[in-house]
């Protein structure tokens, strides 16, 4: 037990392990064979996690260096990772759900042929592994690799079915936009290494390294960093590839969007809180993105039919949340928010995955309804979340988002009352639109068709006990964070935290203490107002009737998504399309082409003429050498 | 004797040589003008030769600078050597054609 730590580098190591196997004989392992491997390397590395958090949490923190990965004159970039309480935290969170939808995706996929179902895993298994890489890192560069690998395993498995067009766009747009983020990513590590000269976060994180950068460096850095997490946390303007990421298999929506990828973001800023809280620019800019994101992502979930959708815009939604506890500077919030949500979300796409599965791949929840009675299991679990995400007490999500809001109200720097203001409207659109999932697809009467109400079914085991032990945690995960008004040293995960903004809590801007009773106030407007949205919600889609009358005005631009994908679509893809087929047509075929084949003619055309002068008359030859040895003679005498 | 005689006489010499090459279309007189070509030449140098010597020895002391008298004799071997080739050539060109006229020995166009 002592020495755990030592055998960290078996938690990445084994989905990589797992991933190697699966890949390798994805044409000789049974589907169980391969089922067993990949979820195996994931068990054994929630395992080690577990020890390592243990470890972590009797004060065993330490960074461990195992070899220099870049050496370059002066810069010394080491592959080590870094064991903390943030990122042993991560750990858990990662392999953990990770794990359940590992065990959910046996069942889930068993339909694949063999070969399929053997790749499907080896991917799952590098996603996992690229996202604890990610999150060990003890430098930028090696979480860059694991920033790099997360967004190259959400490709593959968002186009896992690659003979589907659209799902192949899918995973493009996704690949693409994270790209664009990456960019800001990297450069700002540029940055960082020109300036201080190293990127291990313990040095940049010192005194004297910070003391190096000026404002505008801190500012700009941190911009740049925040660029690459809103690429890979889907912030505006980069949020547009997540709702399409609902091309891949449920489950890998589910690894996605709760325990891995989308949670990178989160992780780097927590990560570099030091810089985010001497920058109190880019913290506005990260609380006023967070919060746009919230709102737009949830007037989006209003009106979408495909019950995939509607997940996906609400993590979007709750990812806004996060980034506006960032901006305000309540990275344990932002943190707790995220276990928090990586329970609830997991549990909700695991249960959307399994009323699909039910309904044989139908997700409009318009042909859905009333499926309460034919799946109990999945429809408790399934409404355990949806309370937990409408942030319900005592659920989960009610601790988490509260603990953000109330941060968000205490910063008077930023209007704080505005963001607290907006913050609550959210949640109650998070609250009716939840249910609106609920009532439409749960309660009512089954609009499907009679072959579907025939085939409806509860779930296999292996996807029922994961749905049972998220719904646990989506309700008592909260209950590690208990606010202080309620009991004195409730929230356990601030204290376990606590080392790791140390510093930034040290230099932020004192806020006022809320009182008391300002804090149950707040509290009571929230879940008051997102218990009248959620009735409202309940009442009105538990009746829902199937009409085809197509929706206008204000409800047609929720539907169609603001139009966001129209717009960046006429704004950056046609004028790049434009611009490329000027370059195609014009440049390319009669600039650069009209060069080459130029030059041919000319040579062409010019050797006909001068074929002419080989007329095989010596005499002709003699003359024209006496005249050319004339010329030179000119040109040396009276040049 | 002046110099300029020499040269005078060596241009006429060469451009003999050079109209008979270009207007002539008997092998054989084209030959002939292109060593009347080369003795013009030939004769240029030695009588540079003889100067440069004449101005040398009224300088300093007595060196006799005949380098270029005993290259022309280099060259006329050179020469000889050159036209047996030639002629060689032309026999065998006489063999074939039945001709020495230049303006058939374009077989090579086309």
């Amino acid at each position: 037990m002592s020495n755990v730590l030592q055998i960290a580098w078996l938690i990445p190591i084994l989905p990589l392990i797992g991933f190697i196997i699966n890949g390798a004989g994805r044409n000789i392992l049974s589907k169980a064979v391969s089922g067993f491997i990949g979820s195996g390397v994931i068990l054994a590395s929630f395992v080690l996690s577990l020890f390592v958090f243990i470890q972590v949490k009797n004060g065993h923190s330490q960074v461990l260096h195992y070899f220099n990965f870049i050496n370059i004159e002066s810069l010394k970039i080491a592959f080590a990772f870094k064991i903390d309480q943030l990122s042993s935290l991560f750990l858990l969170i990662i392999t953990g759900v990770g794990f359940l939808i590992h065990v959910y995706s046996t069942s889930y996929m068993h339909e694949e042929p063999s070969k399929d179902f053997a790749k499907y895993f080896s991917y799952l298994n590098l996603f996992v592994f690229s996202m604890l890489l990610l999150v060990l890192g003890a430098n930028y560069v090696i979480m860059f690799i694991g920033w790099e690998g997360v967004g190259l395993c959400s490709y593959l498995l968002i186009g896992y079915w690659f003979k589907n067009n659209d799902y192949t766009d899918a995973a493009k747009k996704a690949f693409i936009m994270n790209r664009i983020g990456d960019l800001g990513f990297l450069l700002a590590v540029f940055w960082l290494i020109t300036k201080t000269g190293t990127v291990e976060f313990d040095q940049v994180f010192s005194a004297a390294s910070l003391q190096k950068l000026t404002t505008t460096d801190i500012t700009g850095i941190t911009l740049l960093l925040f660029v690459g997490a809103t690429g890979k946390s889907a912030q505006i303007p980069l949020y547009t590839w997540l709702p399409d990421a609902m091309a891949g298999p449920t489950p890998v929506s589910a690894l996605i969007h709760a325990a891995t990828m989308v949670t990178a973001g989160i992780y780097m800023i927590a990560r570099s809180n030091i810089l985010y809280t001497m920058a109190p620019a880019t913290q506005c800019v990260v609380a006023i993105v967070g919060l746009a994101t919230a709102v737009l992502a949830a007037t989006i979930a209003l009106k979408q039919n495909d019950i995939k959708k509607v997940l996906a815009y609400s993590t979007v939604s709750q990812l806004g949340y996060m980034f506006l506890g960032l901006g305000v500077g309540a990275y344990t919030g932002a943190v707790f928010h995220v276990m928090t949500h990586a329970f609830f979300k997991a549990l909700l796409f695991l249960g959307a995955g399994s009323v699909i599965h039910a309904m044989g791949g139908e997700q409009d929840m318009r042909n859905m309804g009333g499926l309460k009675k034919h799946m109990s299991i999945t429809h408790l679990t399934f409404l355990l979340g949806c309370l937990a995400i409408a942030g319900m007490p005592p659920f989960s999500g009610f601790f988490s988002k509260d603990e953000i809001l109330a941060a968000a109200y205490a910063n008077k720097d930023m209007g704080g009352m505005l963001l607290w203001g907006i913050g609550v409207f959210t949640a109650m659109m998070t609250a009716f639109y939840m249910f609106r999932l609920y009532g439409m697809t749960f309660l009512g009467q089954f609009r499907g068709t009679h072959d579907q109400e025939h085939h409806l079914h509860e779930s296999p085991a292996p996807i029922t006990i994961p749905l049972i032990i998220l719904a646990i945690l989506a309700v008592i995960g909260g209950w590690i964070g208990i606010p202080e008004v309620f009991m004195h040293g409730g929230h356990k995960l601030e204290a376990f935290l606590e080392p790791v903004f140390r510093s930034s809590n040290a230099i932020a801007t004192k806020h006022e203490h809320l009182s008391h009773s300002t804090e149950y106030m707040l509290m009571a407007v929230s879940v008051v107002g997102a218990l009248i949205a959620l009735i409202y919600a309940w009442n009105k889609f538990s009746k829902y009737e199937k009409t085809d009358k197509p929706s206008t005005g204000f409800s047609k631009l929720l539907e169609n998504k603001w139009y966001v994908d129209e717009v960046y679509n006429a704004l950056i893809v046609q004028p790049l399309k434009t611009i490329s087929a000027f370059l195609n047509n014009v440049i390319e075929k009669k600039g650069i082409d009209g060069i080459v084949n130029g030059t041919g003619k000319a040579v062409n055309y010019g050797s006909r003429q001068l074929r002419w002068l080989q007329s095989g008359q010596v005499g002709a030859y003699v003359l024209l050498m006496v005249i050319g040895i004339l010329i030179l003679f000119i040109i040396q005498l009276f040049l | 004797m002046d110099i300029k005689a020499y040269i005078i006489l060596s241009l006429t010499l060469f451009t003999i040589g050079i109209i008979g090459v270009l207007v002539r279309r008997n092998a054989i007189i084209i030959f002939m003008c292109v060593e009347l070509m080369l003795n013009a030449v030939n004769l240029l140098l030695v009588a540079f030769s003889k100067m440069h010597a004449n101005s040398i020895a009224a300088k300093a002391s007595a060196t006799f600078a005949a380098d270029a008298q005993i290259f022309v004799f280099f060259i006329m071997v050179v020469a000889a050597a050159e036209v047996s080739v030639g002629l060689a050539i032309i026999v065998m060109l006489y063999r074939n054609t039945h001709s020495v006229d230049v303006n058939f020995l374009n077989r090579l166009k086309n």
